[in-house]
């Protein structure tokens, strides 16, 4: 037996030992009848301008999307309200996706309830799922808000959120003073962002639409912040901590740091833990402006904050970077008359130091990356800013717009002139770039690590290496707790980019005898 | 003012598209603003304003495009006869798909790209059929339509589906603020036509709006894809529209309808005699069996 109870072997190296590896080689007879010498010629043609053509010319077809879809992000939004329990109206399975996923980004549980739509709820309409749901969730779990999204089958049959949960209310299943916000969430329609969003929007509409009388901007003096589909627990405290340092009251809307983050410390399971409270939420509109610190991706958002709460929202980019960030800190300095304080200037002296003690080894080295609208575009920025070179720059869940914007700021700087905008691709499509026009790194998800398997198989010489930096990031341990905003979030980045460079320097000079004059100790 | 959204119901077949274009024209031609939007996956709700076969609609276009993102709004959105502005939502072929996703769809998208936000005086919402599912009541949801006008005649099925309509109403008006603002009788010349449509209104707890004679201008203008008001302004036809819109524009008889149960809608055809009274003996008797029973 190649398995012994005093010394338990996970699947590797488990599987690599003879006795399982003759059984994959019987196998093979059954399983996988393709000549692998045709697999092989199969994978080398995928890897061509040839086949990158036919990639880019698929048209009704995703392979590895580099996007999730709306209710996940309605999740996260969720959860960023104190005592709120997400409540996705629709079928099981889906919420057992956004739970698993967020698991097993965040190593945390993650709270969510659905009202389990089968088979007669898709013909008779989802209102009974409804009743039964809220009453037995509020039961349960004693929440003060649930926030309700819904899956595609929801959608598709075209249940009625304001309908079912006034009748609810008016049957008595939930009291009617009890927060129900609500936002319309159909998979098949934008993504993750789109649904944040969504969701970010109903809570602001249920709480505030009907109690903008005696409201106005400025009235307590306070900044509103809206992070977006977040999932750096470090760019939540980072962004309170400049705030905090520049003397700037603010209020977080959707701040699900706490939650997200329980410590282990004998108090149990906790199912809530801070967030934006309702009253916060209430009292909002009276602060004198938003920061929405993504805002390619909270349009309906925006909207709403300029048309109901009459606020003059800042247009800023996301604060990454170094510009990025001094952008930021001015304008809630300008917003708020307090002077930037020796403490942020310091930090931003010390991210410019690490700029300079790194650029010669990041200058002219190009990156190929993928993510959400707002990290790329930022990502862009601070790649530029360290005289590094954008080559593929990948948005799944962007718009038209925001490709004319990103091709703009690409083409505006020395740095960008070789960059390509891809919106609405997917990774398969990435994978053909790297092959045929192969940059020193790719920055992206965990998904990316497939990309990189198959250039190495390519060849050593054809690896593109992963840094990994975006969401999700399942297969490697805590770094959803970096940084990747402000001048802290740009020095984990540089940190990250820059070592990424010298490992792989290190990886390619440490042949004894052959590459010992690049094998330093001094970088 | 606000903008006043209607949603016009009724029978398949029973002239709902025709009476909504004419009575569009008509309210033009009373110096209204107005949109149309088509929610049945046939298109044929703007044809008659816009002189053309069908409209490219909604989500046709957004098939073709990749996405409705990929849309702008004065990609779906046609003017036609009075300034009326016209959008179709599209859908499958019949068979396939989901309709109803077609109309949430389309009228999410016209939301988002600002379509009410014109100087609109009317919005007019032609919508397929019964309500058979959630996508066809889209809109009647919160903050759309509020009047519902339900096409209907004196024949027997028409006032089935009248009678259908009005259930599905009753759901959203107890949470909501739509309501019933009357029945347009499309006349198919049956008897005692306008009375009985009027009895049927007085149980639904509404009126008749308007009595809308048949007269064959209409088949005239439509051959033509034209309205009558735009055809023939001047014939007897036009007027009837026009009285129509006018109507519309001053009703103020909005409310939750009263469903009547199917004996007292039986009830009411035998008044009429549209039905017989049930005859017992001859339940389940063959004419072969009718026939023998006779000559015995």
């Amino acid at each position: 037996m190649a398995q012994d109870v005093e010394n338990i072997k996970q699947g590797y190296p488990l599987f690599s030992e003879p006795e399982y590896q003759e059984a994959f080689a019987r196998k093979r007879v059954f399983e996988e009848s393709a000549d692998p010498a045709k697999i092989e010629e199969v994978f080398q043609w995928t890897t061509t301008e040839e086949y990158k053509a036919l990639n880019f010319d698929r048209k009704s077809l995703t392979i590895n999307p580099a996007k999730a879809c709306q209710p996940l992000g309605a999740v996260l939004c969720s959860l960023g309200f104190a005592n709120t329990l997400p409540y996705v109206h629709g079928s099981q399975g889906c919420v057992a996706y956004f739970r698993t996923y967020f698991n097993r980004h965040f190593r945390e549980p993650i709270a969510c309830v659905s009202d389990s739509m089968t088979e007669d709820a898709a013909v008779f309409g989802g209102q009974k799922n409804m009743f039964e749901g809220l009453e037995n969730a509020k039961t349960m779990y004693k929440p003060e808000m649930m926030a309700v999204s819904t899956t595609c089958m929801a959608e598709v049959i075209g249940d009625d959120l304001n309908a079912f949960i006034n009748n609810a209310k008016a049957d008595g299943r939930v009291p009617k003073d009890f927060a129900t916000p609500f936002a319309h969430t159909p998979s098949f329609v934008g993504s993750h962002v789109t649904g944040w969003d969504n969701m970010m929007e109903g809570i602001l509409r249920y709480f505030t639409l009907n109690t903008m009388e005696g409201k106005a901007p400025g009235k307590n003096g306070k900044l509103n912040v809206i992070p977006g589909f977040e999932t750096y627990l470090g760019n939540y405290r980072v962004i309170k901590r400049m705030l905090t340092e520049m003397g700037v009251e603010y209020t977080y809307l959707c701040d699900p740091e706490e939650v997200l983050d329980v410590p282990t410390d004998g108090g149990g399971y906790q199912m809530y833990a801070g967030g934006t409270t309702q009253d916060e939420v209430k009292d909002a509109p009276n602060a004198i402006s938003t920061l929405v610190l993504q805002p390619f991706q909270s349009t309906k958002t925006l909207k709403y904050l300029k048309d109901i709460w009459n606020h003059e929202v800042p247009s800023l980019d996301i604060p990454m970077g170094l510009a990025a960030t001094d952008e930021f800190l001015m304008k809630v300095s300008e917003l708020t008359g307090k002077p930037i304080p020796e403490s942020l200037a310091k930090e931003r002296g010390r991210l410019v130091d690490m700029m300079t003690d790194s650029h010669s080894w990041l200058h002219g080295k190009r990156f190929s990356l993928w993510g959400d609208p707002d990290f790329v575009y930022g990502m862009c920025r601070f790649l530029m800013e360290l005289g590094a070179e954008p080559l593929h720059v990948l948005c799944h869940n962007a718009n038209k717009r925001w490709g004319k914007l990103m091709s703009k700021l690409l083409k505006d700087s020395p740095y960008g002139q070789d960059a390509e905008v891809h919106v609405g691709k997917d990774l398969w499509h990435m994978r053909s770039l790297v092959f045929t026009n192969k940059p020193d790194f790719m920055i992206g998800n965990s998904y990316g690590k497939f990309i990189q398997r198959d250039t190495l198989h390519k060849g050593k010489e054809h690896e593109v290496p992963l840094i990994r930096i975006g969401f999700p990031l399942f297969d490697r341990h805590h770094l959803h707790r970096d940084t990747t905003l402000g001048y802290e979030g740009a020095m984990y980045m540089l940190k990250a980019l820059v070592n990424a460079v010298m490992e792989r320097l290190d990886a390619e000079t440490m042949i004894m005898g052959q590459t010992d004059y690049g094998f330093d100790l001094i970088r | 003012m606000a903008i006043r959204q209607c949603a016009i119901y009724g029978k398949g077949g029973i002239g709902k598209s025709t009476t909504t274009q004419n009575l569009v024209a008509g309210l033009a031609s009373l110096g209204k603003q107005i949109m149309i939007v088509g929610c049945d996956p046939k298109a044929d709700a703007t044809r008659l304003i816009l002189h053309t076969k069908t409209q490219e609609t909604v989500m046709h276009l957004a098939a073709d495009a990749g996405s409705v993102e990929d849309l702008e709004l004065e990609d779906v959105l046609r003017t036609g006869f009075g300034n009326v502005r016209c959008v179709e939502s599209g859908g499958p072929e019949p068979g396939v798909g989901c309709a109803g996703r077609g109309v949430i769809t389309a009228i999410n998208f016209l939301e988002e790209e600002g379509a009410y936000e014109d100087e609109l005086d009317f919005v007019f919402y032609d919508v397929l059929g019964d309500v058979v599912c959630g996508g066809f009541a889209m809109p009647i949801r919160e903050n759309k339509a509020q009047e519902i006008y339900i096409v209907v005649s004196g024949e027997m099925m028409a006032m089935y589906a009248a009678n259908n309509i009005c259930k599905g109403i009753v759901k959203y008006a107890t949470s909501g603020s739509v309501r019933l603002a009357g029945l347009i009788c499309n006349s198919r010349k049956t008897d005692r036509e306008a009375e009985l449509i009027s009895a049927l209104a007085a149980k639904l707890g509404t009126q008749m709006i308007h009595f809308v004679p048949r007269d064959n201008v209409v088949q005239r203008a439509e051959i033509r894809r034209m309205t009558v008001i735009e055809y023939d302004p001047k014939c007897n036809q036009a007027d009837e529209y026009r009285a129509l819109a006018q109507k519309i524009v001053d009703n103020k008889m909005l409310v939750v309808p009263k469903p009547l149960t199917m004996d007292e809608l039986e009830e009411l055809m035998m008044e009429f005699g549209l039905m017989d009274e049930d005859d017992e003996t001859i339940v389940g008797q063959t004419a072969a069996q009718e026939s023998a029973g006779a000559t015995a």
